[in-house]
C-alpha cells in the first residue's frame, strides 16, 4: 500500500513535469530554441495565484485564469523581445540569452517579493479520498492534478491535429522556410507556441504549488529542468513524449526518494537524463532528424 | 611576408596579455608593500585569480570550441574536493610544498576524468544537449557532495551517503568530509603569487594550445563540424581535448579557490556559480582569452567596490548576458552595426580626400 | 583497374529511394562531369563518396581501399576531397588558417609539443606556412591570407575551399558546383585553373556543375543522372545529342 501510495504521488508530480515539459517541447519543437526560463515564467504565475487568491481572495479559478493571461503575455513578450532578434542566430546565443531571460526573472521576483519562501495556499478545494479502510490516502491536489493534466494533454494533442493553427504548427516544425514560402505565418505560429506552453506553465505553477506548498523566486527552477529532462526523456518536439516522460520522470523521483535516498532524488533524475542520452538520444517516442549537407 | 606578419600578430596579442597579468602583479605586490591595499580587497586576490582560471578555461569550451558548459562549477567542486582532502591527508605529515603541488595535481587530474566521464557520452550530441547535461552533471555533484560522508580510522576508511554515523568510525575515527557540513578546519595554503602562476600556466597552455595544429582543428569544429570531418579531423578526438582542458583547469582553479578557505562545503559551486564564469566569458567576449581575464577580474571585485549594488548586481548580469547577446549576435544588429561602421568610414574617407566622392 | 570504382551504389531515405544502381569508373588524371536536373541525386552521390551517408547498396572502392559506408574522417585520409554546394569555410578563421587546417593530416605534431611549443612545433610551423601559402597563390588568394574566410568575395570563398580540399592532398577531388554565383569571367578562369590543378597534382577530378559551358568545356567524360539514375554517359557532344538527356532537362519523357 506504501508503495501504491508513493507511485500515485509520483504520477502526480509527473503529470506537473509533464505540463511544463509540453511547454518545453512544443517551443524547442517549432522555434527550435531551448527556452530555459520557462521554469521561471512557472514561478511568476504561482506569483500572481499566490497574491490575487492568497492576499485578495479572488476565486481560485479566476486567479488561475488571471495567472494564465499574466504569463501568455510574458512568454510573448520575451519571445519577441529576446528571442526573435536572434532567430538566425547561432543556437550558443540564443540558449544564453535564454539563460540571461532566466536570471532575469528571477533576480526581477526577488527584488520584488523578496527571497523568503511563501507559503502558498492550495487552489484545489477537493477532500482527499481514503480507499482500503483507510490504508491509502489520495489527496485532493494529486486527483485534480493527474485529471487536469490528462485533459490538457489531449485537448492539445486535439489541437494540433484538428486546427489550422495546429496545423501551421506541425508545418513550421518540420520545415520553417516551406511553411514560409506556403503562406504560414511563421511568426504568428511561434507566438502562438510561447503563449500556449506559457498558459499551460501557469496552470503547472498552480498545480505544483497547492502540493508544494513552498514559494519563492528559485521556485520554478528545478522543476524547469526537470521538465526538461522529462521532455528529452520522452522524444524532445513529441506532445505524447512530453506527457510519457513527465509521468516516469516523476515516478523515477518519488520512489528514489522513498526507497534511496532524498539527498540524491535530484541527482538520481539527472542520471536518467544521461542514460537516455547514452542509449537513445532521440528519446522514447523521438524522432531521428537527419542533416541537410 | 604576410604569414610571418600573421603569426607575429598572434604572437604580440599573447604578449599583451601575458604582460596584464604580470602588470597586475606587480602593482599589487607593491601597493601591498606600502600597505595600501583594503583588507577585503586582499582577500579578493586568491578568488580573483581562481575566477580568471575558471573564466579562461571556460572560454575554451564555449569560445573555441562552441558548445556551451553549463556545469563548469562541477568541475571546479570536484577538484576542490580531490585536491583539498590530497592537502588535509598530506599537509602535516608531507613538505608544505609537496603536498600543495600534490593536491593541485590530484585536483586537476580528478576534474579531467569527470571531463571524460561527461564528455565522452554528450560530445556525440548538438549544443542544446551538451548544455543541459553539463547542467545535470554539475548538479549531481552538488547533491553528491552534500550527501557524501567520508572518515578513516584505524580499520580503514569509511563513507556513507547517510550521515556521519553511519559511516560507523571508531573512536579514533577522523571525519573528513561531512556531508553539507564539507570539509573543515583546512590550513589555508593559497597565496596570490600561487593564484598568478596558476593564471600564467593557464594562459601558456590555452592560448598554445588554441594557436596550434589542435588548436585549428578545435576551432574548425567550431566553425563547421561537417567541413572538419570532410578534410579528415577526428571530431570527437579534438572536442574531448578542449572539454577535458577545460575541466582540468577548473579542476586547479578549484584547488586553488578551496584552499584559501578553512571550510569546503558543496554548495558553493551551484549552477549560479557556473553561470557567474559563463557572464563573465560572454562579457569578456566570447573566444576572446584576454577579455575573459579581465571581465572575471573586474566582475569579481567590483561588487566590493560597490557594495550598495549588490541587490542588482544579479540582475544587471542577467541584462548584460541578454544585451550582450542580442547586440553581438541578432543579424539585424550586426546589418546596423556594419551600416555605421561604413557610414563612420565613408564620412573619414569623405575629410580625408575632400574631392572623391564615395558612394 | 581506375582509381575509383563504384559500382551498383544506391541509398534510400526511409521508404524513399533517392540513388540507385549508379556506377561509375575514374581514372588518374582525367575530368570527370555529372550533371543532372535538380533533385537529380547529384550531391547524395556526393555524399556517398564522402561518407556523410551511407551507401544501402553497392560498393566505392578507391586506389584498392574499400571505402564504402566508412566515416568521412577515414574517406578524407584515403585520398578524397570535396568542395560544399553551399560553401563550407571555417569562417572565422583566417584565409591561411583554412587551408593550414587542411593540412592536417599532411603535417603533424603532437598536442604537447604545440603546448610546450617544443622545436619540432616551429619547423611544422613554418612547413604548413610554406606549404598553405603555395596554395593559396595558385588560387590568387595570396594576398588575402590574413582576411577572415568570411571576408572574402564569394568567387574567393569558393576559390579558397577548392585549396582548402586540395591541402588534403587527395587522389581525387570532388566539386559541387564550382561555378555557382560566378560571372563568365571568374568561371573561364575557373576552368583553368582546374585544369592546371588536375595537371600539376595528377589528381583525378569529379565535379557538379550547372553551368553546360563549364562542364562540356572541361570535362573528358560526362555522367548524366536522372531521378538517381545513370541515363547517359559520354563525352561532351554525345551527351548534348542524347535524346534520353534533352528529355530530362525538358522534363518531358
Amino acid at each position: 500500500m506504501q508503495f501504491l501510495s508513493y507511485l500515485i504521488n509520483g504520477i502526480s508530480l509527473g503529470s506537473v513535469y509533464a505540463l511544463i515539459a509540453l511547454g518545453y517541447t512544443m517551443v524547442y519543437g517549432i522555434a527550435k530554441m531551448l527556452n530555459f526560463a520557462h521554469g521561471d515564467v512557472i514561478m511568476i504565475g504561482s506569483y500572481v495565484i499566490f497574491f490575487a487568491f492568497g492576499s485578495f481572495g479572488l476565486n481560485p479559478i479566476l486567479s488561475i485564469v488571471l495567472s494564465m493571461v499574466v504569463c501568455t503575455i510574458l512568454g510573448v513578450t520575451l519571445e519577441r523581445v529576446a528571442y526573435r532578434p536572434l532567430r538566425e542566430a547561432p543556437s550558443l546565443a540564443v540558449l544564453i540569452t535564454a539563460i540571461g531571460v532566466s536570471y532575469l526573472l528571477q533576480q526581477v521576483a526577488q527584488l520584488l517579493w523578496t527571497s523568503s519562501p511563501k507559503s502558498f495556499q492550495s487552489v484545489v478545494g477537493l477532500a482527499p479520498i481514503s480507499l482500503f479502510n483507510g490504508e491509502l490516502t489520495i489527496s485532493g491536489e494529486t486527483i485534480v492534478t493527474i485529471v487536469a493534466c490528462v485533459v490538457i494533454m489531449v485537448g492539445l494533442i486535439w489541437f494540433v491535429n484538428h486546427t489550422p493553427a495546429g496545423h501551421a504548427m506541425l508545418a513550421v516544425s518540420e520545415d520553417r522556410g516551406a511553411a514560409q514560402l506556403m503562406g504560414v505565418n511563421v511568426n504568428a505560429t511561434i507566438s502562438l507556441t510561447f503563449a500556449i506552453g506559457s498558459a499551460l506553465a501557469a496552470v503547472a505553477g498552480a498545480l505544483l504549488c497547492s502540493s508544494y506548498p513552498t514559494l519563492q523566486p528559485t521556485t520554478g527552477a528545478m522543476p524547469g529542468i526537470k521538465a526538461f529532462v522529462a521532455a528529452v526523456f520522452g522524444g524532445i518536439g513529441s506532445i505524447p513524449g512530453a506527457f510519457l516522460g513527465g509521468i516516469l520522470l516523476g515516478i523515477i523521483e518519488n520512489l528514489s526518494k522513498a526507497y534511496i535516498s532524498t539527498q540524491l532524488s535530484d541527482a538520481i533524475v539527472f542520471l536518467v537524463l544521461i542514460i537516455v542520452l547514452l542509449v537513445k538520444p532521440t528519446g522514447l517516442l523521438g524522432k531521428k532528424v537527419n542533416v541537410k549537407v | 611576408m604576410t604569414k610571418l606578419k600573421n603569426l607575429k600578430k598572434s604572437t604580440k596579442s599573447n604578449l599583451i596579455t601575458f604582460g596584464i597579468v604580470i602588470l597586475f602583479y606587480i602593482v599589487v605586490q607593491i601597493l601591498s608593500g606600502a600597505d595600501l591595499l583594503t583588507s577585503s580587497f586582499s582577500g579578493q586576490l586568491v578568488p580573483i585569480c581562481a575566477y580568471v582560471v575558471l573564466a579562461v578555461s571556460l572560454n575554451l569550451t564555449v569560445g573555441i570550441l562552441g558548445e556551451l558548459s553549463l556545469g563548469h562549477a562541477g568541475f571546479m567542486s570536484v577538484g576542490a574536493f580531490a585536491g583539498t582532502l590530497v592537502w588535509v591527508l598530506l599537509c602535516e605529515t608531507a613538505p608544505a610544498w609537496l603536498a600543495l603541488i600534490l593536491a593541485f595535481v590530484v585536483g586537476g587530474i580528478a576534474a579531467g576524468l569527470f571531463g571524460v566521464v561527461v564528455g565522452v557520452p554528450v560530445l556525440r550530441l548538438s549544443g542544446d544537449y551538451l548544455a543541459i547535461v553539463t547542467l545535470a552533471f554539475g548538479e549531481i555533484v552538488k547533491n553528491f557532495m552534500n550527501a557524501c560522508y567520508l572518515g578513516y580510522d584505524s580499520t580503514g576508511i569509511h563513507f556513507s551517503l547517510k550521515d556521519s554515523a553511519s559511516m560507523g568510525l571508531a573512536d579514533d575515527g577522523v571525519v573528513l568530509i561531512n556531508g553539507a557540513m564539507g570539509i573543515t578546519g583546512v590550513t589555508k595554503a593559497s597565496n596570490f603569487t600561487i593564484g598568478i602562476v596558476l593564471v600564467l600556466i593557464t594562459l601558456i597552455v590555452v592560448l598554445n594550445l588554441i594557436h596550434s595544429r589542435a588548436g585549428r582543428a578545435i576551432t574548425a569544429i567550431r566553425d563547421n563540424e561537417i567541413a572538419a570531418q570532410s578534410i579528415g579531423i577526428q571530431i570527437t578526438r579534438y572536442k574531448l581535448m578542449a572539454f577535458i582542458t577545460s575541466a582540468v583547469f577548473a579542476g586547479l582553479a578549484g584547488v586553488l579557490y578551496s584552499l584559501n578557505f578553512s571550510t569546503l562545503v558543496a554548495k558553493k559551486f551551484d549552477y549560479n556559480t557556473s553561470i557567474l564564469i559563463l557572464v563573465f566569458v560572454v562579457l569578456g567576449g566570447i573566444g576572446n582569452i584576454r577579455g575573459s581575464v579581465i571581465a572575471a577580474a573586474i566582475l569579481t571585485v567590483l561588487p566590493e567596490l560597490l557594495r550598495s549594488m549588490n541587490d542588482y548586481r544579479m540582475l544587471i548580469y542577467a541584462i548584460v548576458l541578454i544585451v550582450m547577446m542580442i547586440f553581438n549576435q541578432s543579424p539585424q544588429m550586426i546589418a546596423w552595426r556594419k551600416r555605421i561602421a561604413e557610414r563612420f568610414a565613408a564620412r573619414r574617407a569623405k575629410g580625408k580626400h575632400p574631392t572623391k566622392e564615395v558612394g | 583497374m581506375a582509381l575509383l570504382e563504384v559500382s551498383n551504389l544506391g541509398i534510400a531515405f526511409g521508404g524513399l529511394q533517392a540513388v540507385s544502381k549508379v556506377d561509375l569508373s575514374i581514372e588518374k588524371g582525367h575530368l570527370y562531369g555529372l550533371i543532372g536536373p535538380n533533385g537529380a541525386g547529384k550531391t547524395t552521390v556526393f555524399n556517398m563518396l564522402t561518407g556523410v551517408y551511407k551507401p544501402t547498396e553497392g560498393n566505392i572502392v578507391l586506389d584498392g581501399v574499400d571505402i564504402t559506408g566508412k566515416s568521412p574522417e577515414f574517406i578524407s585520409k584515403a585520398g578524397v576531397a570535396r568542395t560544399f554546394q553551399n560553401i563550407r569555410l571555417f569562417n572565422e578563421m583566417s584565409v591561411l588558417d583554412n587551408v593550414k587546417v587542411g593540412l592536417h593530416n599532411q603535417i603533424k605534431y603532437s598536442m604537447w609539443t604545440g603546448i610546450l611549443r617544443l622545436p619540432a612545433f616551429r619547423d611544422r610551423e613554418h612547413q604548413m606556412n610554406r606549404q598553405a601559402m603555395k596554395l593559396l597563390k595558385i588560387f590568387d588568394l595570396d594576398g588575402e591570407a590574413g582576411l577572415k574566410a568570411s571576408q572574402l568575395p564569394y568567387g574567393k570563398q569558393r576559390k579558397l575551399e577548392i585549396a582548402r580540399a586540395l591541402a588534403t592532398n587527395p587522389k581525387l577531388l570532388l566539386l559541387d558546383e564550382p561555378a555557382a554565383g560566378m560571372n563568365p569571367n571568374e568561371t573561364e578562369e575557373l576552368m583553368q585553373t582546374v585544369r592546371s590543378v588536375r595537371d600539376q597534382f595528377g589528381i583525378a577530378v569529379l565535379l557538379i556543375e550547372h553551368d553546360m559551358n563549364f562542364v562540356m568545356g572541361i570535362c573528358e567524360e560526362i555522367t548524366v543522372l536522372d531521378y538517381g539514375r545513370v541515363i547517359a554517359r559520354g563525352d561532351g557532344k554525345d551527351i548534348r545529342n542524347n535524346p534520353k538527356v534533352i528529355a530530362a532537362y525538358l522534363g518531358g519523357d
